[in-house]
Order: structure tokens, then sequence, then C-alpha cells
């Protein structure tokens, strides 16, 4: 892969604890847009930019519509709708049926990153009941992005990272600890 | 970098369905199209999208379900519950000042939006002075609108909505269910006006006082969304009402400019009256 010119993370059940310490471990000058997609279930996503604000530097917000992703931003699907991101790498929000019973789909999410970003992109798929995520991570590596998925064995649920890794394969399968580590190193080197 | 084959599948596509049968779908906002026409072909079986092109030029008939594959009918009654409550606290006090209204719905899909303010002006009393213009560019989601037949499994979100939206009664008062069905009381549209309209292509065809075009646009890239805010500018009455989807954007359009917001986060706007 070139140098990583964004991060989208995906995860489900379990996944507000994991990324609190993932972005928490981020390096703040870290030259990529953060882009993450987690079923919560709340309908409410400023509740979520703010509980994630509390546990990193970086600046956590609302992925808008037609908004530009920045760099050093973390940049949150809302809830109710798909969020996919344009060529020019700017935001777009749909109402499409759900994907894996999901919406926001990281699998929607994945898929249209991977076009826009090729392979200056992360992939990463962490703890999560469900398969969502598997099909968008083998569109990223089919681009040329890179894929991490979070050990199975260390995920508060490992459905979602198995599934990724029966489906996709990963670059990198590791525990959630080891993964901020490895992304400042990646995008920071 | 070279094209992807799919890249260039997809643009001899959407030159097909232009040149063939007068739809332009150029303009729309490429990642979500680029996935609805993917879906398109593997639920005809197809291996690429050039089974698509084949069809879409020799095949009679087949304009329809490329139709049916690029729009989307998903909606729900009374979706964001805080909108309609807003609309009626807000808007409806103003428009009951007029002796006839006129309300365009733009994009309408299967009619939950339509029938959700058929009802909502009903209970503020002013349903029988109001003119309802519901449209779509899709015929086949236009019938569904008028026969206001759904799935019974709905039911139950969507009374839940009308209650967040502050209704006066249960939504049952408003359908009678059979086997796994509920249809809406066919007098909810005795107002309303079902065509066919495109907002790629047509123009003004009313004077509204409020226009309804919520999660329409979102599909749209910026030329084309600023092509249906001047449509719907030149459609509204001075001080009219415009209201779309809660996480759309406006801030890139030229045209928002002649739009002030009565509510900016729940996406309610009125024609003029900049301060």
């Amino acid at each position: 892969m070139t140098s990583p010119r964004a991060i989208v993370i995906g995860c489900s059940a379990g996944g507000l604890t994991a990324l609190e310490v993932l972005l928490g471990g981020l390096d703040p000058r870290i030259p990529a847009a953060v882009l993450v997609c987690c079923h919560t279930g709340s309908s409410d996503v400023e509740i979520l930019c703010e509980l994630l604000a509390r546990h990193t530097q970086l600046p956590v917000v609302e992925a808008g519509e037609r908004a530009a992703a920045r760099n050093g931003t973390v940049h949150v699907a809302p809830s109710g709708y798909h969020l996919l991101v344009e060529h020019d790498e700017r935001f777009a929000l749909s109402v499409d049926p759900k994907v894996n019973f999901s919406r926001p789909s990281i699998d929607v999410l994945f898929a249209s990153a991977a076009d826009a970003y090729g392979a200056s992109l992360i992939g990463i798929v962490m703890t999560g009941a469900n398969q969502d995520g598997a099909c968008g991570l083998a569109d990223i590596r089919r681009c040329g992005g890179l894929s991490i998925v979070q050990d199975p064995a260390d995920a508060e649920v490992r459905t979602m990272p198995q599934a990724a890794l029966d489906i996709a394969g990963a670059d990198h399968c590791i525990p959630l600890a080891a993964i901020a580590p490895l992304l400042n190193r990646l995008c920071l080197s | 970098m070279a094209v992807s084959p799919d890249d260039i599948e997809i643009e001899l596509f959407l030159r097909a369905l232009q040149q063939r049968h007068g739809y332009d779908f150029s303009q729309y906002a490429p990642a979500s199209l680029k996935r609805r026409i993917v879906q398109l072909s593997h639920s005809q079986g197809m291996r690429t999208i050039s089974g698509l092109i084949e069809r879409v030029l020799y095949e009679p008939g087949f304009m329809s379900v490329v139709l049916e594959g690029l729009s989307v009918p998903v909606s729900e009654m009374f979706r964001d519950p805080q909108v309609f409550r807003a609309l009626r606290d807000h808007v409806l006090p103003v428009l009951a000042s007029y002796s006839q209204v006129n309300i365009w719905l733009a994009g309408c899909a299967h009619g939950q939006e339509v029938y959700s303010l058929a009802i909502l002006l009903e209970e503020a009393g002013l349903y029988d002075r109001c003119q309802l213009y519901a449209t779509d560019f899709n015929d086949a989601a236009l019938w569904q609108a008028q026969e206001a037949i759904y799935p019974a499994r709905e039911a139950q979100l969507w009374s839940r909505n009308y209650a967040a939206a502050g209704g006066a009664h249960s939504l049952a008062d408003y359908y009678s269910a059979r086997y796994e069905l509920i249809k809406l009381d066919e007098r909810l549209r005795r107002n309303v006006i079902f065509a066919n309209h495109n907002l790629v292509t047509d123009d003004v065809f009313c004077e509204a006082h409020l226009v309804l075009c919520r999660n329409v646009l979102i599909y749209f890239g910026d030329t084309l969304q600023d092509r249906a805010l001047n449509l719907f500018r030149d459609s509204l009455r001075r001080g009219g009402f415009l209201c779309l989807g809660i996480r759309e954007s406006i801030d890139f359009a030229p045209s928002a400019r002649d739009f002030s917001a009565v509510d900016a986060k729940l996406r309610i706007y009125q024609l003029g009256n900049k301060s």
C-alpha cells in the first residue's frame, strides 16, 4: 500500500470500549482522516461523539453530508443513514435499505472508501456480533488497501472479527491494544 | 491511473439510459448510484454491468426495472417525529392564514410522507383548504403511493412515531388491517394529486406554500442539488417553507442563500426573510 490517507474502522457489540482504547492511542499528528462506523443502537450520534472525545486528543465529529474528510479528525457515521465517501473525499449519506441488518453498514462505508482511496486506505474490523464489515474489508484489500482485524480471542464479541478473517483475511491480526501503535507507525513514519 | 472496468461500464450504462430513454442519472452522487447499479446487475443475475446495458437498449419494458432499482422507496410514516411536531407548531399556524394552500411533496416514493402530512393537516383542521401535489419520477412508486397499502409489520414503529410527533389519536384510526397488510383511509388522499415529475429535468408546476423533500437530495451531486433547490425556490411563494431531511446539508449550494432557517437543526427553511 501507499502512505495511508484514511483509516476506516468498523465495530458493533463492545465497540464503544474498543473505540475508546483505539482512538485514545492515536497520535494527534496523524496525517490521515479517521472514519468510524459503529452500530450503537442509539439514535444520537452527538452523544457517541462526546463519549469518544473524552478519550482521544483528536477532534471527534459527526460525518456531515457533503463535508470533506479531514486529516487528524475522527468522523463518526450518523445513525439511521449509510455513510459513503465520494472520490473527492467528501461524505455522502443514503437511506437505502439496511445491509447486514444495519444502517449505517460497515460494508457500505468500506466499499465506497476502497473506491475513493484505493491503496491509500487502512480498514479495521473489531469486536461485534454480526458479519458486517467482512465483505467491505475484502473490497479494501482488492483495491490495494491494508487490512487490520482485532484478534477474535481478544475481542469482547468475536463473531465480527472472525467473519472478517474468514472472508477478507488480514494483513495484521492483533489485539486491540496493539492497533493504535501500529497505526501511528504506519502513518507517521 | 487507469479507469476501472466497472467505472467505464457505469458511464456507458448511464449514457444508454439517457440517450435511449431520456433519464439522466449522470449528476447523481456517484457512490450510492454505483452501489445501486451493481446491486441491480446482481439481482438481474448479471455477471457485469455491461449485461444491463444490452437489456436497456434492446429489451422493451426493462427500463421500469431499472427505475425501480435506482430509486429509493425506503421510508416510514412520521419518520423523525420531531420534524412533524415542528411543522405542526411552527409551519401550520402560518399556513392557516391562507384560504387556499398548495403543498408539494417532491420525491414522494411510496407515499408514507404524504399520508403523514395529510394526517397532520387533518388534525389541525387545515386539510380541506389544502391541495397536495405528490410527485416522483418512478411511476411504479407513484402507483404504490396511491394504493396506500403497506406491510402490517411497519405499523408498530409508525404508531410510535405518530405518538412522538404529537398525534391526537391512534394511528390505527387511519388504517384498516387485513392479513399481513394495512391500508390507509382513502379519505386521506381526497386532496392529493399524484403526478410524475423528475427533479432532474422537469420544471415548476405550482405555486407552493410548503415544499417537503426529505432524503431525496442526498442522492444528488452538488450541481443537481442546486438545480433542485432553485426549482423549489421558484415554486415557493415568498415566505413559503422548505423542509429537507434532518442530515442534509445545503451549505455548499449557491441557492441556499435564498433561504433562511426556521429550525436549522430540523432543516426547515423559509424563502427570503433574511435578517
